[in-house]
């Protein structure tokens, strides 16, 4: 554990908050831009501490704690392992390109966009932080309001259908995830999440809280019969609502799945494993096949998404070390490349006024510079060797085959897929019939400013993973771990109880032999 | 017995301004002016009320007890006096004749409700709830020109009577059972329905008048009727301190249930039909004030989740949610108030676009409405949170399951009300221009949302008054 003396993650959670209320005495559009922008670099500063993770441990770092409900056992805590840190990393990262990206996108109502924005990112990295259920719980509904507001007031001509779709569905789907929690905290006196880790539940207890749980989680992801509030949210959605909920709000659902289901609910997540993974890879064939008919861009990447996160809930449901690092690696990485192609949509959008592909086309010739960040984004987005997208997927896929050669062979058709329907976006892009592409200008600083990081961050990823794999690895072998002994106690509980260590000691060979 | 003046420093505050608003009755117009001090006067109550807690003692013959519950609910009433006087001065809808009787009849009612949260006999909270019903009785058709607050007023007084008839014959049989009305003395007496069926039909009948206040299925019915007719401001005041002491007299009455008794298992099953009636009612409202009662029913449901789990846990649960709906439910008539500057009453409609002519007001609405369906970072949250750790201890896991659904449900039509204020435009001028809202009286209603976000975030403060209020009524410190 690491004690820097600096609340490095209250900062990061209150900072943004607390700029959002000084907003209110600023008048000028211009202003309120680039104030905003100042904050997102400061509270990139302020990530900086977070350097000083320590590699070696699958503890929980950088931890806070401190009464707030004594009368129910609540605590303000917070810290970070290694399945949170990136996350919190990629969630600062985006603040100022997304008031970036928003710079002429953005209208109307300014001072209220930014507002939401920055509600948004404190409410993001406190679900990545929180290690107290109700915190936790807070954080995850808290920033719903302003991501319902940030559709409905900025989004497409059908932003209040799907501002309320989006709403209702997360919503509805999260109230069992309560009952859950109370359950929890009945069953153990504490809504401390490393607390309850150490409990153990009988299976019918973990089967109840894992569907109450899971349903919430799922329609996050989104899974594929959940999936419907997605497509909608994304095209009404104004670009930076589009790019947060891609890179940020779809990983809520996967983390909650790594961070209670697999911990909280070993039997009952080894139980349903058969079943995630058959609605995983329907998710992968489904998204794909769907992505791969659609005319409009943003709802082109949408669907890409929901097969995308397929793979996040596959790699995590096999089990497996790698199919696990893999999943935690694809949710960096599809919050990389999808956030990177929403704005490269946005960005065309402001010069065409119109998503759908035909008119768009014919770019290569007269925007190269924006054909060149669309085209290294999407061969990233299907997993081309070198991109970020290659390492991620391969390491699912590794982890699926090393689970069973048929799952392997059923997820292999949707990497084909997703490299069909890229393409064929692509191709269409660069060299279709030019409708009014020559009247556009190619991309401006602004729009290298806030683009060119997250290539670099795709080539970083690409080419050398070793840094993000390892700071995960130690996290997910104590993840893995916790998991195998607790599942193995539960399910032979009744037979002759096999000693954990043993177990221990060979997942942890596999963890380290890579 | 002695008569200790000390126990009684908040009614007798407010039996002095009483008093005065009686002299101002009778006295010239000119008087007429003090009244507008009247809101200050009664948020001073909330600091006398504050300096009472250090009390506590039994006095009038074991039949009053000032303790940590009742205390507690003195000072919510209070605070809500001050608002809703604030709310009332300038009603529109108001005779200027009958201003000061308007508010004397306000200050009774509030008066009658902190005799009831300290009474602990039954007789002595059948007259305290019987003064904080007439004086609203006179009330809700003060509402000049208005064919439905008439209406409003004979449903209210007809069913009331009803009640309280039921009431009162229900009293008679648990005194004719256990030859006593103390609830110090009935506490250790059976309950059971095979060995004392008729006080326990007597006790549900009691019960009842307790329900017709809170508006709890079956009881329900006059809630959005007698909401829809009377003015928005009296509306205001009905829908939330009558409430408040109906909790506050079933957090004494759970004392006598017990969790294996029959008539927990009835209450738990009524509190789940009023949760869900109430909200898939208010799903097709239209009318705003129809809507806040369809609300106010299922939230009557949720208070229960504490009643029926009866432990001072829930006990304190269900005293910090009532306090929290108050507030809650104050701010969001406090915006439908400022709206309505003729007195008529809202539309889901009359909101649109409220975030441009008032973001203040808009806000605050946004706020009270999230607190209402119980999303975070809100006190309705916590309060919620706290009623289904609660009931969920005592194990009633199916009851949980029925309150958390019915949040999914609550969302449409609370969500509603954001969504007509913010993406809706609003109605413009003949000149084009949007119609400001005039005299926004935002900083009270800022104050309002500001507590109830406060009380999100850090309920501990509140919520440890309120297990005082727990400990005392079950009699266990948790």
């Amino acid at each position: 554990m690491i004690d820097t003396g600096f609340p490095v993650l209250s900062a990061l959670i209150f900072f943004p908050l607390l700029a959002a209320i000084g907003l209110f005495f600023l008048r000028d559009e211009r202003t309120i831009r680039l104030y905003t922008l100042v904050v997102g670099l400061i509270e990139m500063g302020l990530a900086a501490p977070l350097f000083r993770f320590d590699l070696s441990t699958a503890e929980f770092q950088f931890v806070e704690i401190m009464p707030w409900v004594p009368a129910w056992n609540m605590h303000y805590h917070v810290g970070v392992d290694g399945i949170s840190i990136l996350m919190i990393f990629l969630t600062v990262l985006l603040l100022p390109l997304c008031v970036l990206c928003s710079w002429t996108y953005i209208g109307k109502r300014v001072k209220e966009f930014h507002f939401c924005l920055l509600l948004m990112i404190g409410a993001c990295v406190g679900i990545f932080s929180a290690l107290d259920f109700v915190l936790f719980y807070i954080f995850w509904e808290a920033m719903l309001i302003p991501m319902f507001l940030l559709i409905a007031v900025w989004g497409g001509p059908n932003k209040r259908y799907a501002s309320l779709k989006f709403f209702i569905y997360t919503l509805a789907g999260s109230t069992l995830f309560l009952a859950a929690i109370v359950a929890f905290f009945v069953n153990t006196g504490t809504f401390s999440i490393p607390e309850l880790m150490t409990h153990e539940y009988s299976f019918r207890f973990q089967f109840w809280t894992f569907l109450a749980m899971a349903l919430a989680f799922a329609i996050k992801v989104p899974m594929f019969p959940f999936h419907t509030w997605l497509p909608a949210a994304h095209v009404e959605a104004p670009t930076a609502g589009s790019v947060l909920l891609a890179s940020i709000l779809l990983k809520m659902g996967t983390y909650g799945f790594l961070r209670f289901c697999l911990p909280l609910t070993p039997a009952a997540s080894e139980y349903f494993a058969p079943l995630m993974i058959t609605i995983s890879i329907v998710s992968i064939l489904y998204g794909g096949a769907i992505a791969l008919g659609q005319r409009d861009m943003k709802k082109l990447i949408a669907y890409s998404s929901v097969a995308h996160m397929g793979f996040v809930t596959l790699g995590i449901f096999v089990f497996t070390m790698r199919g696990v690092e893999g999943a935690i690696m694809q949710m960096i990485n599809h919050g990389i490349t999808t956030g990177a192609l929403f704005m490269l949509v946005g960005a065309i959008y402001e010069r065409s006024h119109s998503r759908e592909i035909a008119d768009n086309m014919g770019l290569g010739k007269y925007l190269p510079a924006y054909m060149f960040f669309f085209g290294l984004f999407a061969i990233a987005s299907f997993g081309f060797p070198g991109t970020n997208g290659f390492v991620s997927e391969a390491l699912v896929l590794i982890g699926v085959f090393e689970a069973s050669y048929l799952l392997g062979a059923l997820a292999i058709p949707g990497v084909m897929l997703a490299a069909a329907y890229m393409l064929r976006l692509g191709l269409k892009l660069a060299w279709g019939q030019p409708s009014q592409a020559a009247t556009w200008k190619d991309l401006n600083i602004r729009e290298w400013v806030y683009l060119a990081p997250l290539a670099v961050l795709v080539l970083y990823l690409g080419l050398m993973p070793t840094l993000a794999l390892k700071t995960i690895n130690p996290s997910v072998v104590h993840l893995l771990n916790q998991y195998e002994s607790r599942k193995a106690l539960h399910l032979e509980s009744s037979l002759q109880p096999e000693p954990p260590v043993q177990s221990i000691q060979l997942s942890a060979t596999r963890g380290t032999d890579q | 017995m002695i008569f200790q003046i000390e126990l009684f420093i908040p009614e007798l505050y407010l039996l002095a301004l009483i008093g005065g608003l009686f002299v101002l009755t009778v006295g010239p117009q000119s008087w007429w002016r003090f009244l507008r001090y009247l809101p200050l006067a009664a948020g001073v109550g909330i600091g006398v009320a504050a300096l009472s807690f250090q009390f506590s003692g039994l006095m009038l013959y074991g039949a009053y007890q000032v303790d940590g519950l009742s205390q507690f609910f003195k000072l919510a009433i209070f605070l809500g006096l001050a608002v809703t006087c604030l709310n009332a001065l300038n009603q529109p809808t108001l005779s200027e004749e009958k201003r000061p009787d308007y508010f004397l009849f306000l200050c009774l009612s509030a008066l009658g409700l902190m005799l009831l949260s300290s009474a602990v006999e039954l007789v002595t909270i059948f007259l305290a709830l019987e003064l904080a019903s007439y004086s609203l009785y006179a009330l809700i058709p003060l509402r000049s020109k208005e064919p439905a607050a008439a209406e409003a007023g004979i449903k209210y007084i007809l069913f009331g009577a009803v009640v309280t008839a039921l009431a009162m014959y229900g009293l008679s049989y648990i005194l004719g059972v256990h030859h006593t009305t103390y609830l110090s003395e009935l506490m250790t007496k059976t309950w059971s329905w095979s060995e004392a069926p008729a006080a326990l039909i007597g006790l549900t009948l009691f019960l009842g008048a307790l329900f017709y206040k809170l508006a709890l299925f079956p009881l329900h019915f006059w809630c959005p009727d007698v909401y829809e007719g009377a003015s928005n401001e009296t509306a205001a005041f009905v829908a939330t301190l009558p409430k408040l002491g109906a909790v506050v007299v079933l957090v004494r009455l759970s004392t006598l249930l017990d969790p294996s008794m029959e008539v927990t298992m009835l209450l738990a099953v009524l509190a789940a039909v009023s949760m869900t009636f109430g909200n898939l009612s208010a799903l097709v409202q239209n009318d705003l004030k129809r809507l806040l009662g369809y609300s106010s029913v299922s939230h009557a449901g949720y208070v229960m989740l504490g009643i029926v789990a009866g432990t001072a846990a829930g006990l304190a649960a269900a005293a910090f949610y009532a306090v929290v709906y108050l507030l809650m439910n104050l701010a969001c008539f406090w915006v439908i108030c400022r709206l309505s500057t003729d007195g008529r009453n809202l539309k889901l409609d009359d909101l649109n676009g409220l975030y441009q002519r008032s973001p203040g007001l808009a806000l605050v609405l946004a706020v009270s409405a999230f607190a209402l369906v119980g999303l975070p970072p809100t006190a309705g949250f916590m309060g919620k949170l706290f009623l289904l750790n609660s009931a969920w201890m005592e194990g009633y896991h199916w009851l949980v399951i029925i309150a958390v659904l019915n949040s999914a449900i609550a969302i449409y039509y609370y969500l509603n009300l954001v969504r007509h204020a913010y993406t809706r435009e609003a109605p413009v001028t003949a000149s084009g221009e949007v119609q400001a809202v005039p005299n926004p009286g935002l900083l009270w209603g800022g104050l309002l949302a500001a507590a109830v976000l406060w009380l999100g975030v850090a309920p501990a403060t509140l919520f440890s008054f309120a297990q005082l209020a727990g400990a005392a009524a079950g009699g266990v410190l948790p």
